[in-house]
């Protein structure tokens, strides 16, 4: 599904450069659930966001579902993101001026799906995440948890090929995370392929794979067996 | 361009982001009501000094003679200058093709009686021509006329007003009033929509005043209509040539700013018209500045606008929403909210000028305050127009930066 070889990614910082990420190779199967693990300012985040098509790297490149991305315009990489790729992001990053229902509808806006199928969609996805009575709640009338099943089925409603998460967990409570990760692991054995940042081991372990991040490489990648949740 | 899923998403934000919304609809209608109230004002001003002029014949031009103060030709210095019927007859003849009618005038000092009553009232002693350069009316009767000249008749034309005094009701014509010692017969009555002035005064023949003057040929003042179509270079000209002529006919120096003095009327309306003229390209700079300041002032709501969204336009981004889209989603609103509030201001702008008390205003000179409404109307499409490209800056830049830059901004 995802194949990456020899990925260097520099921040330009003023005059001088930082050197990220140095070199990743890297793939994922179809159906995996893959946490990437590594201390802060490893180039996690950077990896993910390059994966998602929301940043670009300087070298290497980087197959998704056998299509060449690379050097893409805008125009094109909007619609691969809108098809290809759900993001979930650490501070959620809905729409504070939408409903629940709304924000799971836009991705199916820009593919110009009409109102009506967009909004039945949506509920579906919010069911999903067990949140249909919440449709029409604004993200301030959500908890933070709440707001990342959101942000989860806003993920999911366009059907992507891959799901990629931010540290979902990170803004959340222990019990509201194990939530979350329930929610991952459903939608991981519906057969969606997922990529989850994290810091934490115990969300790592409920994973199906290991990646280490050290110094912009990586320096473990292995597969475990998955701590599966029960009765949330 | 029309899209009926687009236009409900920009509802849904206008609605959604009430502040946003007013202080752009506000900024937009507050430059436009100001230009368009600024401009009629301006409008007004003009309309005042237009009507000073309106009802006076524009094509005339008055001779004064005086006295000289240079000698010349062997005269002395301080002269008497005066005007004669052959004078009369010499422009006429000069300036054929360009003058219309001539009309000398006197100034006449007699007491007027009328059965035993004594009223104040002016008198000019004047030709027929008269008529077209004060822009007479007749009500009744005649006015004097070519014969009248001629003949010597002690006839008289008089002003409204003068009727109405006199002969409270009666009907003048044929009657008889004294002027001095002398009796003339009322043979019409005139009015004159340029004021009081006029009708409060009493026109006879020049030549009878001449014979009552023991026989004198001498005239006060002349003036003279010309044809419209030599213009205002053209009427410059002829007061110049008819200036140099007379100077030479009565050995004037040419360089004696005194003893033969023109007026053209023609030149003095372009005077005060171009002041007028230059009041309004004031006002309408000022109005033009509003406009500016409008321009900038949504501009610079735009960038703000497009910064407060940076964070939102990141996530729709990274949900697969096109660059055009962006564009195509911020452009709409603030095409959609300076229109509405462009020609709501130009509408309002429009009621308030047309509301405002005329009475109230004439004590600040300005008549018939008002605005063209297709100057209104471009000057809204301006605003907007420029509304549109000053949104169209950010909102392309907004569009086309990587969604990570935009969704990490605070
Ligand atoms: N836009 C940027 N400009 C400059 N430097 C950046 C930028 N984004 C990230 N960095 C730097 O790159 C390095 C890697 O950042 P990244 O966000 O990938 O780390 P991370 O592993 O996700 O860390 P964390 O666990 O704290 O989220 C850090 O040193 C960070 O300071
Ligand atoms: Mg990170």
């Amino acid at each position: 599904m995802i194949e990456i070889k020899n990925l260097h990614k520099s921040y330009q910082i003023g005059a001088s450069s930082l050197h990220v990420l140095k070199g990743i190779d890297f793939s994922v199967e179809d159906g995996d659930l893959v946490a990437i693990m590594g201390s802060s300012g490893s180039g996690k985040s950077t990896l993910l966001n390059i994966l998602g098509m929301l940043d670009t790297s300087d070298v290497g490149t980087y197959d998704l579902d056998k299509i060449r991305i690379a050097d893409m315009n805008e125009k094109k990489a909007a619609n691969y993101r809108n098809k290809f790729l759900g993001f979930v992001f650490q501070s959620f990053n809905l729409i504070n001026y939408k409903n629940a229902l709304e924000n799971v509808a836009l991705p199916l806006y820009y593919q110009g799906i009409s109102r009506k199928e967009r909004q039945k969609t949506a509920l579906t996805y919010l069911d999903k995440v067990g949140l249909k009575d919440w449709a029409d709640h604004l993200p301030s009338e959500l908890s933070g948890g709440q707001k990342q099943r959101v942000a989860i089925a806003r993920a999911l409603a366009s059907n992507p090929k891959v799901l990629l998460a931010d540290e979902p967990t990170g803004a959340l409570d222990s019990t509201t995370s194990l939530e979350v990760m329930a929610l991952i692991q459903k939608i991981n054995n519906e057969g969606k392929t997922i990529l989850v940042v994290t810091h934490e081991h115990d969300i790592a372990k409920m994973c199906k794979r290991i990646v280490h991040l050290k110094d912009g490489v990586i320096v473990d990648d292995k597969k475990i067996k998955q701590n599966v949740i029960k009765n949330v | 361009m029309f899209n009926i899923e687009r236009w409900k998403e920009i509802f849904q934000s206008i609605k959604k982001n009430k502040l946003r919304t007013a202080l752009s609809g506000m900024t937009v209608s507050l430059g436009i009501l100001i230009f368009i109230i600024l401009f009629g004002l301006g409008e007004g001003l003009k309309n005042s000094y237009s009507d000073l002029f309106l009802n006076e014949a524009n094509n005339v031009i008055f001779i004064y003679p005086g006295k000289t103060t240079k000698p010349y030709g062997g005269f002395k210095t301080n002269r008497i200058i005066e005007l004669k019927n052959e004078d009369v007859l010499d422009l006429q003849n000069e300036f054929s093709s360009s003058i219309e009618f001539v009309n000398p005038r006197l100034f006449v000092n007699e007491t007027i009686k009328y059965k035993l009553e004594s009223f104040q009232f002016d008198i000019n002693a004047v030709g027929p021509s008269n008529q077209q350069i004060e822009k007479h009316v007749l009500m009744k009767g005649r006015y004097i006329n070519e014969k009248d000249i001629e003949e010597k008749n002690k006839v008289t034309t008089i002003g409204r007003l003068v009727a109405r005094d006199i002969f409270r009701g009666e009907d003048p014509i044929g009657k008889f009033i004294n002027l001095g010692s002398r009796a003339f017969k009322v043979v019409g009555v005139f009015q004159d929509t340029s004021g009081d002035t006029e009708e409060n005064k009493l026109i006879i023949p020049y030549t009878t005043r001449q014979q009552i003057l023991k026989g004198t040929d001498v005239i006060g003042t002349l003036a003279l209509t010309f044809d419209q179509s030599i213009g205002g270079s053209g009427a410059v000209k002829l007061s110049n040539n008819i200036k140099s002529f007379l100077k030479k006919k009565k050995s004037i120096d040419p360089s004696d700013p005194s003893g033969i003095r023109v007026r053209n009327i023609a030149d003095e309306i372009d005077r005060s018209l171009q002041f007028a003229n230059a009041l309004q390209i004031i006002v309408t700079f000022v109005g033009i500045g509003t406009l500016i300041a409008g321009i900038i002032g949504i501009s610079n709501i735009m960038v703000f606008i497009v910064k407060e969204r940076t964070k939102e336009l990141g996530i729709r981004k990274a949900l697969g929403a096109q660059p055009t889209e962006i564009i195509k989603m911020i452009l709409s609103e603030s095409i959609f909210i300076t229109t509405l509030s462009g020609f709501f201001g130009m509408i309002l702008g429009i009621i308030i000028l047309s509301s405002l008390d005329s009475g109230a205003l004439q004590d600040y000179f300005i008549t018939r305050a008002g605005v063209d409404f297709g100057i209104a109307f471009f000057a809204t499409v301006i605003l907007i127009v420029f509304g549109v490209i000053a949104g169209y800056v950010p909102a392309k830049r907004a569009a086309s930066i990587k969604p990570i830059l935009a969704l990490r901004d605070e």
